[in-house]
């Protein structure tokens, strides 16, 4: 998968142009253009995923943290000091990236179990100080007051509105990972994929790269926290805890993570799930996210994006 | 002997650190055994201690069995999730990659976790301790009765686990498989069964850590996650693959938490440990008993 089409892209940006018309028109699910704003908001973390995990084979399981980072800093700046917040969004970015440049240095010498472990960790500690330091987090209880967005007078203040500010970023995001796979950058995240030691030999610079896709992907995680807050005029830390970080895992396994589509669709897959289809089952969706996780690594290591290439290999036996 | 001397209330800290040290330390063994064999690193560990206390408080306080047979058959229904867990989420993978497995082991231990709030609900349990309650104090340190228990179940596992490895065939056959697992099948050890094994003792290791705890710190059900990643902190600490650097780095990471939270902030509790791994993980990942140059050779 390493050519994305411009052919798929406008396709799929004209889907998305008319998606809340045609939800619109239809009784029922209207409101599906509401949940449609969560899932560009996790395809922005899971594409910045799929860059970091599928191309170029780093595990994390903390990214709740950047998101939350992103969330937490336009929220303290622009409710607690009024300030603009699309500086405040900026600000997160920054927090977000030196973050993961500082704990991405010598987290990304780590390999495998250890990788995850240490993200692991990473994040649950940021967990932990948003709910501890109430006096700016407001602590387990979050936070609220967070302002909608606008810009030169224009107000982002309807769903639909809302929904192509989302869905822009996410193609800014989306076409600019494509440009990095498809430039030398991306190969050599792949050549890091198959063998560090390869890649190193042939004068890759490996950790240099790895840290620089790890910080592309907090940088995206942050916007979309800042998205999120922005959206929803509230935070509170629940919404950053671990259980999010292996949602984003879910995602990026079940849409396939060596391909971005795949990042999309399973962040909206899980969304719709998320949002809508798992409400019979309330507080046990977990047992479901469980099952879908251990079918997808057992039966479909590649994920959903996968399946195409697994049926043509499979016809082509016969 | 109501006065609480600076001296005794640091000796508490320090003693009912050793204790949740203790805790952290079983589990640090039984990643160790599925590490060993495997080179797997299961997410799912802090599930069997989890477990290892809701099974105990059905068994003991809901269906009324003694403590004596309560105990074992509790090990034994872990045991058996441990072997469901080798068998269902491991084995059938196909492709076997460090991502694969750590994403099978993650599901499996949500998968755990969603079961157990289905079951118990989110209540905490409290069961009883097993020789009471009543405190004996001890320069100036109050100390529970169970906190014996804790540290006596350590010291029992590691003995059994030390001659298990040591003195039995089927234990050596286990290490063979560490060593070189293409050598040891050559030889008839039949690796396959080996991984169950040591998924099913690793099992019932976390759940003796369960059920002797759950006196102290009761159970619930989203216990587990927390319990595995400081259980691993105490593994690496120690040296990951190393028993006795299992259960130093348990005591030293339980100390540490047990000081942090008393001395400096118990809002942080759950973070000095983390703190530790990370720091443990940047500037020494091979532990205080690792061996560098068995780490390189590891697949993983």
């Amino acid at each position: 998968m390493l050519r994305i089409g411009k052919l798929p892209i406008s396709t799929f940006a004209f889907l998305i142009i008319i998606f809340p018309w045609v939800a619109h028109q239809i009784p029922g699910i209207e409101h599906y253009t509401d949940v449609m704003v969560f899932a560009g908001i996790y395809s922005l973390i899971t594409i910045g995923l799929s860059l970091l995990m599928g191309y170029a084979g780093q595990i994390s399981v903390g990214h709740a943290a950047f998101y939350g980072i992103g969330a937490y800093v336009s929220g303290i700046l622009t409710a607690r000091y009024g300030l603009n917040p699309w500086i405040c969004m900026l600000a997160g970015i920054s927090v977000a990236g030196a973050v993961a440049l500082i704990v991405g240095a010598p987290c990304l010498k780590l390999k495998g179990h250890y990788l995850a472990m240490a993200t692991l960790a990473f994040g649950i500690i940021i967990f932990i100080v948003f709910n501890e330091e109430a006096e700016w987090t407001g602590g387990p209880d979050g936070m609220s007051g967070i302002p909608g967005l606008s810009i030169f007078g224009f107000d982002f203040d309807s769903v639909e509105k809302y929904f192509y500010l989302v869905w822009g970023f996410v193609f800014a995001a989306f076409v600019f990972s494509v440009n990095i796979i498809q430039s030398g950058a991306g190969r050599a995240l792949r050549a890091i994929h198959s063998s560090e030691t390869a890649a190193n030999a042939m004068g890759v610079n490996v950790s240099g790269y790895k840290v620089l896709v790890f910080v592309y992907s907090a940088v995206l995680a942050s916007l979309a926290g800042s998205l999120y807050a922005h959206y929803l005029n509230f935070i509170n830390p629940a919404t950053f805890d671990l259980f999010f970080s292996i949602k984003l895992l879910i995602m990026i396994a079940l849409g396939g993570m060596h391909n971005l589509w795949g990042a999309v669709i399973g962040a909206g897959i899980i969304t719709f799930l998320n949002y809508e289809w798992l409400h019979y089952f309330e507080e046990f969706e977990v047992i479901v996210y469980g099952a879908i996780l251990l079918v997808v690594v057992i039966f479909f290591p590649d994920g959903l994006a996968g399946i195409p290439d697994m049926l043509k290999k499979r016809l082509g036996k016969h | 002997m109501e006065t609480i001397t600076p001296a005794g209330q640091l000796f508490q800290y320090l003693i009912t650190g050793i204790t949740v040290g203790s805790i952290y330390a079983m589990v640090a063994v039984g990643f160790n055994i599925i590490y060993n064999v495997t080179e797997i690193i299961n997410f799912a560990q802090g599930e069997f201690v989890m477990l290892g206390g809701l099974v105990m408080v059905s068994l003991h306080v809901g269906m009324g069995l003694p403590l004596i047979a309560a105990f074992p058959a509790t090990m034994i229904i872990v045991t058996l999730v441990g072997m469901l867990l080798d068998r269902l989420a491991i084995s059938p993978i196909r492709r076997p990659t460090v991502l694969s497995l750590i994403i099978a082991t993650i599901a499996a231990s949500i998968l755990l976790k969603g079961t157990a709030m289905f079951i118990w609900g989110k209540d905490p349990y409290d069961l009883p301790a097993f020789s009471g309650r009543n405190p004996i104090t001890f320069l100036g340190a109050v100390i529970q009765p169970q906190y014996f228990w804790v540290i006596g179940f350590l010291i029992i596992t590691v003995i059994v686990l030390t001659l298990f490895f040591e003195k039995t065939i089927l234990g050596k056959a286990m290490s063979a498989c560490a060593d070189n697992p293409d050598a040891a099948s050559l030889v008839g050890i039949n690796v396959k069964q080996m991984i169950l094994l040591s998924f099913a003792l690793s099992a019932a290791i976390g759940a003796v850590a369960g059920i002797v705890v759950t006196p102290i710190s009761l159970m619930e059900y989203d216990r587990g996650a927390m319990l595995a990643v400081k259980g691993f902190g105490a593994a690496v600490l120690g040296g990951l693959g190393s028993f006795p650097g299992a259960v130093i780095g348990g005591l030293i990471l339980g100390a540490i938490e047990s000081l942090g939270a008393g001395l400096i902030s118990s809002g942080y509790k759950d973070a000095f440990a983390l703190i530790v791994l990370m720091f443990v993980l940047f500037y020494k990942p091979s532990g205080i008993f690792g061996d560098i140059e068995v780490s390189k050779i590891k697949r993983f």
